[in-house]
Order: C-alpha cells, then sequence, then structure tokens
C-alpha cells in the first residue's frame, strides 16, 4: 500500500467501515510509514477533540428562553389555522 | 388529548410515538420532541451560521418549521433526520442572506487550495487538552472550524459532531453518498492540518515533512 492508497481508505479505516483484508494492510503500512501514522492519529484526535470540546454549546437559560418561545410560536399558528389544522 | 406515557426504552420507538402524538395534536408531545433536539439543532445551527444570534433564530424557525409541516413528515425517515433537514436549510438561508457574495451552495464541489495533502506531519504532544485550558481550546476550535468551506463543516458538524450516518447525512443534505465521502475526507483533513499549527511538537525539530 502507498501513501496515497493510505489516504483513500482513511475514512473507511476511521469508521471501523473496511474490509479485514484492506485493514490489514493498511495497519501494515501504518507500521513502517510514521507520518502516514501520524496523520491518522493526528486525525482520530481531530474529530475526538470536536467531539469532546462542546464548542456551541446551548447555556441552560437560553435553553429554556428559545423553548418557551418556540411553543408560543406553535401556539399562535395553531390559533390561527383553526383546531384541525396545524 | 392527554399527556403521552413516556416509558422508557427503544428511542426510536420512543420518537415513534411522540411524533404520532404531536401530530395528532398532543402539544406536550412536540414540547418533547423539541426538547430531545434542541441542542442539536442550536450546535448544527452555529455551525453553519458562525453566529450566535443567527442560530437562535435557526433553532426557533426550524422547529416552527416542523410544527407546521409536521402532516407531511411521512416517516420513511427518522424525525431527527428530517428536522435536520429543515435546520440545515434554515441556517443556510440565514448564511444566504447574511452574506450574500460569499454564499455557496452544498452541492458545489468545493475546490480549495490548501486541499487533501497533508504537511503538517508533526505528532501532538503533549495532548491538545494539558496545553490549552477549556476556554483557549473553544477558542481554538472554534476559529478553525470557521475558517472552512460551508459544504465541508456542515458535513463535518452532521457525521463527526452529531453522529449522523453518511447514508442519513446524504439525506440531511440532499447530497450523494460519495460527495458526503468526499466532504467528510476534506474536512477532516483540512480540520487536522489546521489543528497542527497549535498542537504540534515544536521543540526539537521533531517535525518530519
Amino acid at each position: 500500500m502507498k501513501c496515497s492508497d493510505f489516504l483513500h481508505e482513511l475514512n473507511n479505516y476511521l469508521d471501523g467501515a473496511l474490509d479485514p483484508r484492506v485493514k490489514s494492510e493498511l495497519e501494515d503500512h501504518l507500521a513502517w510509514c510514521h507520518n502516514c501514522f501520524v496523520v491518522c492519529d493526528t486525525t482520530k484526535k481531530t474529530i475526538q477533540i470536536f467531539r469532546d470540546s462542546e464548542v456551541y454549546e446551548l447555556p441552560d437559560d437560553l435553553r429554556t428562553k428559545l423553548h418557551s418561545a418556540i411553543m408560543e410560536k406553535c401556539q399562535a399558528k395553531k390559533k390561527k389555522a383553526g383546531p384541525q389544522s396545524v | 388529548m392527554g399527556a403521552i406515557q413516556h416509558t422508557v426504552g427503544d428511542p426510536a420507538s420512543e420518537e415513534r410515538v411522540l411524533v404520532q402524538a404531536a401530530k395528532a395534536g398532543d402539544d406536550g408531545a412536540f414540547s418533547e420532541l423539541v426538547r430531545r433536539y434542541d441542542r442539536n439543532v442550536f450546535r448544527i445551527a452555529q455551525h453553519i451560521t458562525q453566529n450566535r444570534e443567527d442560530a437562535e433564530d435557526v433553532v426557533q424557525d426550524a422547529f416552527l418549521k416542523a410544527y407546521t409541516n409536521l402532516q407531511q413528515f411521512q416517516g420513511q425517515s427518522k424525525f431527527y433526520t428530517w428536522l435536520v433537514r429543515i435546520a440545515v436549510n434554515e441556517a443556510l438561508m440565514k448564511l444566504r442572506r447574511r452574506r450574500p457574495e460569499r454564499f455557496v451552495s452544498l452541492d458545489e464541489d468545493i475546490k480549495t487550495e490548501e486541499d487533501s495533502v497533508p504537511r503538517e506531519v508533526a505528532d501532538w504532544s503533549p495532548n491538545p487538552e494539558q496545553m490549552y485550558n477549556q476556554a483557549e481550546l473553544k477558542e481554538i476550535l472554534g476559529k478553525t472550524i470557521q475558517g472552512l468551506p460551508t459544504g465541508f463543516r456542515t458535513v463535518f458538524v452532521l457525521r463527526d459532531v452529531e453522529g449522523l450516518s453518511t447514508e442519513e447525512t446524504a439525506e440531511a443534505l440532499e447530497l450523494s453518498i460519495p460527495a458526503v465521502k468526499s466532504r467528510l475526507l476534506r474536512a477532516r483533513l483540512q480540520l487536522r492540518e489546521r489543528l497542527s499549527r497549535y498542537f504540534s511538537k515544536r521543540d526539537g525539530g521533531e517535525k518530519t515533512a
């Protein structure tokens, strides 16, 4: 396997979607190619850090405010549309 | 219409029950659906619009639209996927209004100069969490994802932050599966490249590129 083949299969590898033969070829490549090993490892860490770090979390007070606003608007819509047609 | 019974069980079937009840006019059930997904919709909206006020508007508009069009939801897909599709469209509309000159549609194939060939191949050490505090880390991640083309960051947030499958992402964004896969690879590699500028080992000539 060449480095370009590794890059082509990287997503499938990270998503656990490779068939066992290709997976084992890829892991052989990673065992000796340090650059590809680092790219693989740091891509995995990239995904993990975005998943874990809660960059855009919804604060509780804003959440409560938005929830009330949404339900009020829905009620208003229902009233306007009549009882049978939401 | 009485409140629905909340049973502990399969989330997918619980969701179906809630959707059925909401369709039948139970606003308590719809309110529960809002609670279930408001955080996700907010995250997606803010990732796409990169603006807090716009994200708040998108959350309200998306749920109101879902409520209004609930009868058209046929249940072939998951309610959440359907909701994400509405939210993404609302977020893109905001973006289009705010920056019409820079707007690109999701299905446009984006060519960027900085593409998928890794340049930065130094390991990250120590762990980013040891190098930066939580607030600094959030700022770095926010800045990093902001620089990504809209189509890339939208696919990335749905697949890697929200955990939708490739098929669900393709459905929500009305893209083909190969298009989702290719955008995801480029998004992951570009984010990795940009984060490496902050997180790579800098001491003792560790760079091997």
